[in-house]
């Protein structure tokens, strides 16, 4: 089941780099839950393979339950694949989250106990960097991402898009080379989403990171990503991988564009007849 | 693949019982061997001990002082848990009483009431109105906080629910409040009655001539190792069977949840 | 202070001052008890002729002893058995009826053990107070949510770091509920140790001067065990309340 590179048919040429190298590749990748209790055993995800190339955005949309949030665990090391391999630089990715590579989760990662400097701080900590690399290095992240009037208060007195901004400015210091998002943005409301895009995709063009967005809403696939790899329902492959075509300067108000509206008409295409079948696979367990 | 599936929960639920039993039968070595660490006279060994509460169990004048501790016992759960729970479900209905009265409740469950056993001797003297009330002044906090949140923590969508169904009162609290709120407040109860059973025993223990207490301390005094250690066997055995039920019920209700 | 404090405050200074007027009135003779005022008086006198000061130095310190002892091995034996789940779900029966088991009955076979020394009644405490510790920190360790465990993966953070740095933190409102019922686990311990058979310590002195009729001294030192143990919970209370509300916002 190769996936097929296909271009929109009235797209503009692809912007993106595709002699740049690969960054981080998944060959022959599945994931097979083990049964538990009277659970029988679920085939999550693949067979799958996937080629990110250095400095790419891509976003990974598909039915809720086939699988993207457990193609971004197996890519992070945070979680190993049943079969298939994992590479990240060239190197193999098990058991641990290889260095240069940063998460941002779908749910509040911020620590409560934390002010929003000392969670934008831990991991430059734990790194053990010195003292003044840090307070550089934060200082800037939080007022990269806005928070610099925040910068002394504590989670629980900011709304979810600012926590959210705390998890990615608290990956960003780490100055990771590849930037893996879990719906980061799925727990906020539309405006703050195209504005928090925007802010997402500032951030790619000034560290040139790859960068891999999972997410559920087609239309933030389309706006933010160079490809668009659509997934089947469970166990969860590529159907479709779809360029762009965007530039690399762009903004939340491509959203006005005709081939913008073409764009996510084509990824529900083909996402639709997988949909059903997933939400028609979930109401049938439920007893 | 189906096959294992089938096989699974009879494999899990066996596995859940060998667990336990290796479990016991590792406190029981180590016991044992507590046992030829600390000598014959400090500490009896499993297999005596076991020993001398069939001895204990086989005597016609033990099972009046087992009587006597159950209907103590008995008095004690019926105020506590009943008392806790109409006083914790006022509490929770009424809000700003239920601000009130919360840190009042949590200090005085963290008091050692056991400091109290003179003033409860001087007002209801020997006998089993001190026990009853020893064992009620223990329970009946724990069941009231629990009530007291049970109630409180309800999400107000579902009695918006009710509201918007037209319940009446008691069909709301029949089909909402009490199903709602019935999780934690079995975990209360199962509080409620280990620190219920426990104040009845330090009841008995100076307050009492009669019951399973009063015969501990008894022993205690004569430095009779063996009764003592059959007595807390056999307390223990009887806590932990009502406790593993209660618990039992508190996974069901919470799982459900 | 709130409306909410204010109320509560009238209601102990009412349920205070019903208590005393019912004493003075005679309602409770002075047999059964004597007015709080004078119990005051009594602990004051009490602790001006230098008596109180030997038993409330032995007690407390046992207490301290037993807390610290409850709560250090609380938490590291909480941590082992979350991370041992099989382990866990065949214990958890016997967490939940530990408290019926009144451990104290033990304290005669560990004075064979440990002779007449303050050994066993600090074992005693701890035996009462580390139990309340581990459930809470089984608690706690529950609620850790799993994201912030993946941020300590994605950080490489080794097993201890991660239960230090990560794990103790996020379960720090169930710990304290933990801490404060040691506190309390380990007075009833004590002081429960102390009245069966001791020759020393705040609980022995209140029996003795039960047995000889001394109720002036046996409400003075009531008062004072009441009163410093829910002091001692009030300044926890305080302090648990400014962590939640940093953490929770003010809510």
């Amino acid at each position: 089941m190769a996936a097929s590179v296909e271009t929109m048919p009235d797209a503009p040429k692809t912007m993106r780099d595709i002699h740049a190298p690969v960054h981080a590749s998944v060959a022959g990748v599945t994931r097979i839950f083990p049964a538990v209790g009277e659970q029988p055993p679920v085939h999550a995800l693949g067979p799958l393979d996937l080629d990110l190339v250095k400095g790419e955005f891509f976003a990974v949309v598909g039915p809720s339950g086939c699988g993207k949030s457990t193609l971004l665990e197996v890519l992070a090391g945070l979680s190993a694949p049943t079969e298939g391999s994992v590479t990240f630089e060239g190197q193999p990715v098990s058991g641990q989250v290889p260095d240069g590579v940063g998460v941002v989760f779908q749910e509040d990662a911020s620590f409560p106990w934390l002010t929003v400097w000392d969670n934008v701080a831990f991991g430059l900590r734990r790194a053990g960097f010195d003292a003044s690399e840090i307070t550089r290095r934060v200082d800037y992240a939080v007022g990269f991402m806005g928070l610099a009037d925040f910068a002394q208060a504590y989670p629980a007195q900011l709304s979810g898009g600012m926590r959210q901004r705390v998890c990615i400015a608290r990956t960003l210091v780490l100055q990771p080379r590849l930037i893996l998002l879990d719906e980061p943005f799925g727990a906020l409301d539309q405006q703050t989403r195209l504005l928090m895009g925007d802010e997402l995709l500032r951030l790619w063009r000034e560290t040139g990171a790859t960068v891999l967005l999972i997410t559920h809403a087609l239309d933030e696939a389309a706006m933010l990503s160079d490809r668009v790899g659509a997934m089947s329902a469970r166990p969860g492959r590529f159907i479709e991988l779809v360029e762009t075509g965007w530039p690399r300067e762009r903004d939340s108000r491509i959203v006005s564009e005709d081939s913008f509206g073409r764009l996510t008409g084509h990824l529900w295409s083909l996402l639709r007849e997988e949909s059903m079948k997933a939400s028609g696979h979930q109401m049938g367990r439920q007893k | 693949m189906s096959a294992v599936a089938l096989d699974k929960p009879a494999n899990a639920t066996l596995r859940r019982w060998t667990d336990f039993f290796l479990l016991i039968a590792g406190l029981v070595v180590v016991w044992y061997l507590l046992h030829l660490w600390a000598g014959e006279v400090a500490l009896t060994s499993p297999y005596e001990t076991v020993a001398k509460l069939i001895d204990l169990l086989g005597q016609a004048w033990f099972w009046p002082h087992v009587g006597e501790t159950l209907l103590a016992l008995f008095y004690s759960l019926l105020i506590a848990s009943i008392g806790g729970l109409g006083l914790g479900t006022l509490l929770g209905i009424h809000r700003l009483s239920g601000q009130v009265a919360e840190p009042i409740l949590v200090a005085l469950y963290a008091l050692p009431k056991i400091t109290l056993y003179p003033l409860i001797l001087l007002i209801f003297g020997l006998g089993l109105s001190a026990k009853v009330a020893f064992g009620a002044i223990h329970g009946i906090i724990p069941v009231t906080i629990f009530a007291l949140n049970a109630v409180r923590n309800i999400k107000p969508v579902y009695l918006k629910t009710a509201r918007v169904m037209r319940l009446t009162p008691l069909q709301a609290m029949r089909t909402v409040w009490v199903p709602a709120a019935l999780p934690e407040i079995v975990s209360g109860q199962r509080i409620g009655f280990a620190l219920t059973l426990l104040g009845v025993l330090l009841g008995e223990m100076f307050a009492s001539q009669q019951g399973l207490g009063f015969l501990i301390i008894n022993a205690i005094g004569l430095n009779d190792v063996p009764v003592i250690m059959a007595l807390a066997l056999l307390l223990a055995l009887f806590a932990v069977a009502v406790s593993s039920a209660l618990l039992a019920l508190d996974r069901k209700l919470h799982q459900r949840s | 202070m709130s409306k909410v404090g204010w109320i509560r405050l009238a209601i102990v200074l009412g349920s205070v001052g019903l208590l005393e007027i019912l004493c003075q009135s005679g309602v409770i003779r002075p047999l059964t008890m004597i007015p709080p005022s004078r119990m005051a008086v009594e602990l004051w006198k009490l602790g001006a002729s230098g008596k109180l000061a030997p038993p409330v130095t032995k007690t407390l310190g046992n207490v301290a002893a037993a807390f610290i002892l409850s709560v250090v091995f609380g938490f590291i034996a909480g941590l082992l058995i979350h991370a041992l789940p099989r382990f866990r779900r065949a214990l958890d029966p016997l967490l939940a009826s530990y408290y019926a088991v009144p451990f104290f009955v033990f304290y005669p076979v560990l004075i064979v053990i440990f002779g007449m020394s303050d050994l066993p009644i600090i074992i005693i405490g701890f035996l009462f107070g580390v139990v309340a510790m581990i459930i809470n920190t089984l608690n706690g360790l529950d609620r850790v949510p799993t994201v912030l465990l993946k941020v300590g993966r994605m950080n490489r953070m080794s097993a201890l770091q991660t239960a230090a740095l990560i794990k103790l933190p996020s379960a720090a409102p169930y710990l304290f509920t933990g801490v404060k019922l040691a506190v309390a686990y380990s007075f009833i311990g004590v002081i429960a140790s102390e009245f069966i058979l001791s020759g020393s310590g705040i609980g022995y002195d209140i029996a003795y001067a039960y047995n000889n009729f001394d109720n002036r001294t046996m409400y003075a030192l009531m008062l004072f065990i009441l009163t410093t143990v829910t002091a001692l919970n009030m300044a926890l209370y305080i302090w648990e309340q400014r962590m939640l509300k940093r953490r929770q916002g003010g809510r």
